[in-house]
């Protein structure tokens, strides 16, 4: 039997129903019990180390599950950000006691995780965080505060970036840690999005104890780790399959379009092959990037054209769903599901192109990174944090 | 599906590009532009020589049996470097025509000498509002004591003047048709149209009591069809390599080129643009691998996927020419650049196999849409 005959096989067999309705908890415990019954298969971490609980499988196979998995809404949307982000980030840069302690549950589904990077005033400017790791004897003591924390309502761990030396220009003073998000000190508050719902957080540290296992990497070497950890952000963002139910994507305009006797409209009809088009064109992309990394390239920064393409596509969609639908987008009877969630899927699209990095910051990479163009002078380079203007910081 | 290429035809990338960086650089291509004849038999004759022109032809019929990503590699670099040969009109829309009509005496007779070169042919398929097919109502061909004979005039004949044999699209009282006609044929008067594009012909071929003779094959429209999918294909592959160029000389520029103290590369003005020409450059290099891979591998998918290549390819593009001249600034729009070579290259690409919409609305047919 081929993989993607199991795949496809386990699959129809495995996933669970939606349950229309379900709180919070129910969908974490079903999904927690989906990923689990996934790693038992042989069908988790396709491409991690087989040594911390991955299957040590090529790219080409992720390709095959992704593909067939499109064909489902898998309730695995809360461990995005451990297995796409914190996990790899892990794997390539954690010590061996790390990995082994984090990797397999994280692949199991038992542990969820968070990424604690952006700040009140450090959003496209991370390197400006302001919250402060100080060492005690063994221990790091943690205060600070975080912002727009996806997911850390639910999280077991995070991956927290914290300012150890505020004597060195800013990028040379910070350290990654992985934070137990139970511990006494952390506090998370919801933080409403503009679609009305509260996806992410505020997080609060209060004099937070972290043991000194807790570094990811080496001391004050944490810009490192966190453009390592970005990098998969954007692969992950700019990679990830489109929801069989996202109402966005061109089969389900062009059903809207069809159901709407909008189909046959020429002015619809071209704006939907292009939106194809585009669609395709980045889903190719996304395919020769794996063939590549198969083969031995691994995309490094070019993720960055997957994230920006991927937001851009979406606006696309947004202005194609308004030809479509018309006034019928903007208000509609009560008990419309569908129009509901076309709505949802308008309001969260500025998300595509300011979470995970601004598109302007993507261009920024895309530029400097892959196309080696100059950067912009960069007048807060070599001076010392602590004499920066940066988020509450008064400048000296 | 295999979108990345393998070492045999990352080799016959280099071996093209070498050459044409040898034989046809810029100053030559220019030469060939302003020059009488329009296009450099010089180069095609080296080209041939490498056995690029029969790469989609069969062993047994002199070619090398290989495939339309090898081609696409081929027409990459010859859009790079907007080498002024006959490669699309004779290894392209001839072979493919050739090949589609299936006739095992007009393939056996023409497929070795388009495969080699000595043979330049060219396909006659628009009227004179340029749509593909419309040849058959502007011209007819009547059956004269058995032989056929063709009136009327066909347009935008790509290197038309360059040929030595046009197969002809023509209308007869029974149907379309196919037809070989003999570039020195009586009766054929070959006039080069006067071009947006300096760098590739175009004509138009009138035809009086023209000897042709006809093809017979069963369904002439579906022949059509199937050399516009593969013409999509190989086209966008050419575009493909036009635009890498204007990638890699807009960047380059942006480095070295400073004003306000800094290169100009810095600004984040230009910086963005810069880009979004690499996301457009690699979402369509993934697009023409994809479409010459499915013309290999996949033919029942091919028209939806060649469709694709021209919806991105066209104005990807042309956009992506348009931007580099806007990122040259003045310099850019001075004759003396190439810049606006290859934006007139990417216009005419744009137009050449049906203008956006067109293509647009030639996906949504295919999507079912």
């Amino acid at each position: 039997m081929s993989f993607r005959d199991t795949v496809r096989d386990w699959l129809a067999e495995n996933v669970p129903k939606t349950v229309e309705n379900a709180s919070a908890e129910e969908r974490i415990a079903t999904a927690k019990r989906f990923q689990a019954a996934l790693h038992d298969a042989g069908l988790a971490g396709l491409t991690w180390p087989a040594e911390y609980g991955g299957q040590g499988r090529t790219a080409a196979d992720q390709q095959v599950f992704d593909e067939e998995a499109a064909a489902y809404d898998l309730p695995t949307d809360v461990f995005m950000i451990g297995m796409g982000m914190c996990g790899p980030t892990i794997v390539d840069l954690g010590t061996h006691e790390q990995k082994a302690r984090y990797v397999r549950p994280l692949l199991r589904g038992e542990e969820i995780w968070c990424q604690l990077f952006s700040e009140p005033g450090a959003g496209s400017d991370v390197a400006s965080l302001q919250t402060r790791a100080v060492r005690d004897g063994e221990t790091w003591v943690v205060n600070g505060q975080k912002v727009w924390t996806s997911g850390a309502q639910h999280a077991d761990f995070g991956a927290l970036l914290a300012r150890t030396n505020p004597d060195v220009p800013k990028h040379k003073g910070i350290t990654m840690f992985i934070v137990d998000m139970h511990a006494p000190g952390v506090t998370v508050r919801p933080l409403k999005d503009m679609t009305g719902q509260a996806p992410f957080n505020e997080v609060f540290f209060d004099n937070v104890r972290l043991p000194a296992g807790a570094v990811l990497g080496e001391v004050d070497a944490g810009w490192f780790a966190a453009v390592t950890m970005l990098g998969h952000e954007r692969v992950s963002i700019g990679g990830s399959v489109r929801r069989r139910y996202d109402p966005l994507t061109y089969a389900n305009l062009a059903d809207l379009a069809r159901r709407l006797g909008r189909a046959r409209d020429p002015v619809v009809r071209t704006e939907l092959a292009a939106l194809y088009a585009a669609e395709r064109a980045l889903s190719l992309f996304n395919t020769r990037l794996r063939q590549e990394a198969d083969a031995g390239s691994p995309p490094g920064a070019r993720g960055s054209v997957a994230k920006l393409a991927g937001a851009e596509l979406l606006w696309r969609a947004v202005r194609v769903a308004g030809l479509i639908a018309g006034v019928r987008a903007a208000a509609w009877d009560e008990g419309d599901p569908a129009a509901e969630e076309l709505a949802l899927a308008i309001n969260a699209t500025p998300a595509s192109s300011i979470a995970g990095g601004t598109n302007q910051i993507q261009r920024g990479i895309i530029g400097e990174r892959v196309l080696g163009l100059p950067k912009e002078p960069q007048v807060d380079r070599d001076v010392p944090f602590r004499e920066l203007r940066v988020g509450t910081q008064a400048k000296a | 599906m295999e979108l990345v290429l393998n070492s045999e035809q990352r080799q016959l990338r280099s071996a093209v590009r070498e050459l044409l960086e040898d034989h046809a650089p810029s100053s030559r291509m220019r030469e060939v532009m302003e020059g009488d004849e329009g296009w450099d038999r010089a180069l095609w004759t080296r080209l041939a020589a490498l056995g690029v022109a029969g790469l989609v032809i069969p062993e047994d019929r002199g070619g090398s049996g290989a495939g339309h990503t090898e081609r696409s590699v081929v027409l990459e670099e010859l859009g790079r470097a907007l080498a002024p040969v006959p490669f699309l009109a004779s290894a392209v829309l001839a072979v493919d025509t050739v090949l589609a009509l299936a006739d095992a005496e007009l393939s056996a007779e023409l497929l070795p000498q388009l495969a080699t070169g000595e043979l330049v042919a060219a396909v006659a398929v628009a009227g004179d509002d340029g749509t593909w097919g419309s040849s058959a109502q502007s011209i007819t061909a009547t059956r004269r004591n058995g032989v056929f004979a063709l009136d009327g005039h066909a347009s935008f004949v790509v290197s038309g003047d360059a040929a030595h044999l046009v197969l002809v699209y023509a209308g007869t009282p029974e149907g379309p048709g196919w037809f070989a006609v003999s570039g020195e044929a009586t009766g054929l008067r070959t006039t080069r149209l006067r071009t947006l594009d300096p760098t590739r012909g175009l004509a138009r071929l009138d035809f009086a009591g023209t000897p042709a003779r006809a093809v017979a094959v069963a369904d002439p429209a579906a022949v059509l069809e199937a050399v516009r999918d593969r013409a999509a294909v190989a086209l966008a592959a050419e575009q493909l390599g036009g635009l890498d160029h204007v990638l890699e000389t807009t960047v380059d520029y942006a480095k070295v080129r400073v004003q306000f103290g800094r290169p100009i590369g810095s600004y984040q003005a230009v910086k963005h643009a810069c880009a979004d020409l690499y996301s457009t450059a690699e979402q369509a290099r993934s697009v023409v691998r994809h479409a010459a891979w499915t013309a290999d591998h996949d033919p029942e998918a091919l028209p939806v996927a060649a469709a694709l290549a021209q919806v991105v390819l066209g104005p990807g593009y042309f956009d992506s020419a348009a931007a580099g001249v806007q990122l040259h600034g003045g310099v850019g729009y001075t004759w003396e650049h190439d810049a606006h070579l290859y934006y007139k290259r990417a216009k005419t690409s744009e137009l050449l196999l049906g203008a956006p919409g067109e293509q647009r609305a030639r996906l949504a047919d295919r999507l079912a849409l």
